[in-house]
């Protein structure tokens, strides 16, 4: 998508705006807070205030308008910081959801990967049945996006108050939470429903593999300027740890990892409204959360003891990684799908699908 | 940190209309049997391929038309290379000079030079090798001790040069030579000439790979005579000349396609219906392929703006050395397979073969890992 310059600002504004409000907002007694199961609701609102929540929301629907390339940007940013909250998800469900159709809610939206759930009419009305593992805040956001399909076979959106949801608590590495959410016996009003669009079938789980790529992107930037930052300061034999060479190889490798990430997670996000969405969002996802675990690994090597313990901040960062490195699908899940979809395609058809006709 | 953007550049019309010159090219010479896709294609030397694609305009194709090239941006070159490369092509005769020894000359060279020369190489009939390293002087390329010495109009040359590819079937090398006293400064003193290995006072030595093959060599000079215009850039100069030019070599496409060809043929013999083992394995490989890809384009986009991301560039080559030296440890276990150089009726062994063989000098040529990540570290701050 091209943009034109006033887009180009208002992203960089909106950008340095959310990167302001994180670094401020988003301190260690937070996240802290946050691992003992404390929603930091005074950050939700800040970043309500702002307007990221609608980040991707078009304008004509009281949204920001920002094209999913650059709201991917903003996903990136708070990776960076561990923003301890639903942030992502609801940029991303109510971009789908408006996007079907419907209207914008207020509050936090989490969204449902699952591919097995189904809608059946009850008159006026849909019976929902199913279950869902591992829904980030699932039992505590204000709404559940998922999709369904109904008697026909056809994807539909459905967006769901909290009020309706049961579910069971669950936490990841991180503490944040993954509930497990049962849906067996919902009944769903028709208005809160929506048509998939064609081009998005299957989208939120493909969308959620892309979400957590940029996160990860970011969390591995917070990672290096952390591992950076100790090596220079960290002093042993009389020098900083920074000047044997052993700490400097390591750190170029996981810098190589990264890199590979950041091109992986750009080339998903350029994708968008292309046919090649869903395949350059399953490279990114297998290729970041590839470097995710390399990166967690040398950047743990590098801070000794010291990043080991809850007195530095690096964990924030690495149980994120090693949490999301396996949510919406591990490498392997997406590892699979490529290598099925290649190997159909044949070797001679695999040169032009990644260098383009 | 330095937070790593690789941004993708939209490839001017010239690039994707040359995409489609250079696979229609490509498809007739392999259709019509002139060349067998190979696997390590930018070190397979074939003088007659190199001259067809001279004649089809996929040499020198930046360079300006006085010179014999077609005034394109550099992104044409970039798709022309990675699409040779993924066909298996074998394009190791024009090779050193399309991508540096004709910039150098270019750039840096008397008028001479460039009008005797370039328009040769864009013909695909005169081709380049790389004289930098010397039997004490590898990765400390600062250390070369072969001395070019004033001799009226020119230069004698005394020293030897090593690792040299193809010195005993290309025309020209590139020699880095001590011409003076840097005094402190390692890095002053080094002066590149245009050497014409055909002049008397050059004897070249074979040395065979460890597959038997004959790409290395070993070149001695004795009283080498060099008229003064074929210095490449002012006396002293060379160090600059050389290291400006390493982002250039660094962050191409040769540096994660080098066994392209073994990884389009293992998915061709997996089959359509891979197991869950081979699925993944491939989809990994592949996923890390198109992140390089994504990275070298972007890289190449940086040089054509004029910029010197060297950083990137060295991690381009670094991952992407990285990932060429993993294809065939995972090809080998995806399959029940053997290498073998003359096993003729199994094709995929024989690549395999070929493969395994030259794998260990993907990390080292251009450019050792370790080299690559101390400039990394020092990009990051750390040196």
């Amino acid at each position: 998508m091209t943009m034109t310059a006033a887009d180009v600002e208002l992203t960089s504004m909106l950008l340095e705006q959310a990167d302001r409000l994180l670094r401020g907002e988003v301190t260690r007694d937070v996240l802290s807070r946050a691992d003992g199961g404390e929603f930091p609701a005074a950050l939700w609102r800040a970043c309500e205030d702002a307007g990221l929540p609608l980040a991707l929301v078009r304008e004509d629907s009281g949204g920001v308008g920002l094209g999913l390339a650059q709201g991917l940007r903003l996903i990136r940013h708070l990776g960076y910081h561990a923003a301890p909250l639903p942030l992502p998800e609801t940029i991303l469900a109510l971009m789908c959801w408006c996007e079907a159709g419907g209207a914008p809610v207020a509050g936090s939206v989490t969204l449902v990967a699952d591919e097995g759930l189904t809608l059946r009419p009850a008159g006026a009305r849909f019976t929902l049945s199913g279950h869902a593992l591992r829904v980030p805040w699932g039992a505590s956001a204000g709404h559940v996006l998922l999709q369904a399909s109904d008697e026909a076979g056809e994807l539909r959106l459905a967006l769901l108050p909290h009020a309706l949801v049961r579910g069971e608590p669950v936490r990841n590495l991180a503490f944040e939470p993954r509930d497990t959410l049962h849906f067996d016996g919902i009944e769903v009003d028709a208005s809160m429903t929506r048509c998939v669009p064609s081009e998005q079938a299957g989208s939120l789980l493909v969308l959620g593999a892309l979400m957590r790529a940029q996160q990860m992107a970011g969390a591995m930037e917070r990672c290096l300027d952390y591992a950076l930052a100790y090596a220079m300061e960290r002093q042993q034999f009389g020098r900083p740890i920074a000047k044997f060479q052993a700490i400097q190889h390591m750190l170029a490798e996981a810098a190589g990892h990264y890199a590979a990430a950041v091109a992986a997670a750009d080339l998903a996000a350029d994708a968008w409204r292309t046919p090649r969405f869903e395949f350059d969002s399953a490279i990114a996802k297998a290729r970041v959360g590839e470097s995710a675990g390399k990166v967690a690994a040398i950047v743990h090597q590098v801070h000794g003891a010291m990043g080991f313990t809850q007195e530095h901040p690096l964990h924030f960062s690495t149980r994120r990684l090693w949490s999301w490195r396996d949510e919406f699908g591990s490498e392997a899940y997406w590892q699979e799908r490529i290598g099925r979809l290649v190997c159909g395609a044949g070797g001679v058809a695999l040169w032009p699908a990644l260098a383009g006709e | 940190m330095h937070a790593f953007k690789f941004d993708a550049p939209a490839l001017p019309p010239e690039a994707i209309e040359a995409r489609k010159r250079v696979r229609a090219f490509l498809a007739a010479e392999g259709g019509d049997g002139r060349y067998v896709p190979h696997r390590c294609s930018w070190s397979t030397f074939d003088a007659q391929f190199s001259q067809r694609a001279g004649q089809a305009g996929f040499i020198g194709v930046t360079w300006p038309r006085e010179y014999g090239g077609q005034a394109l941006p550099s992104l044409v070159r970039f798709v022309i290379t990675e699409e040779m490369l993924a066909a298996g092509a074998p394009c190791g005769a024009h090779w050193v000079a399309d991508r540096q020894s004709g910039p150098q000359i270019l750039r840096h060279g008397s008028e001479r030079a460039r009008r005797e020369i370039l328009p040769r190489v864009c013909r695909g009939e005169c081709f380049f090798g790389i004289g930098m390293s010397e039997p004490d002087s590898g990765s400390d390329l600062a250390a070369v001790r072969t001395r070019a010495q004033r001799d009226g109009d020119g230069w004698l040359i005394n020293g030897s040069k090593i690792w040299t590819s193809q010195a005993h079937r290309v025309h020209y090398l590139i020699v880095l030579a001590r011409s003076g006293d840097g005094g402190a400064d390692r890095h002053g003193g080094l002066t590149q000439f245009i050497v014409d290995l055909s002049a008397p006072g050059v004897t070249v030595r074979p040395i065979h790979n460890l597959s038997g093959g004959h790409e290395f060599n070993e070149v001695f000079f004795r009283d080498y005579y060099v008229q003064d215009d074929m210095r490449l850039g002012e006396e002293g100069a060379g160090w600059d000349m050389v290291t400006g030019e390493l982002a250039f070599e660094r962050s191409g496409p040769d540096r994660f396609l080098s066994d392209y060809r073994l990884l389009a043929e293992l998915i061709e013999a997996v089959g359509p219906k891979p197991d869950t083992r081979q699925a993944v394995e491939i989809g990994r490989l592949v996923a890390h392929l198109a992140a390089l890809l994504r990275m070298s384009t972007s890289v190449a986009a940086l040089l054509d703006e004029g910029r010197s991301p060297n950083t990137e560039a060295a991690l381009v080559k670094d991952v992407g050395t990285a990932f060429e030296r993993e294809v065939p440890e995972i090809a080998r276990l995806l399959l029940p397979l053997q290498p073998s150089l003359d096993d003729r009726t199994q094709r995929l062994s024989e690549t395999l073969a070929h493969v395994v063989l030259h794998a260990p000098s993907f990390t080292i040529r251009g450019g050792t890992r370790e080299i690559l990540r101390g400039i990394i570290a020092r990009g990051l701050g750390l040196r």
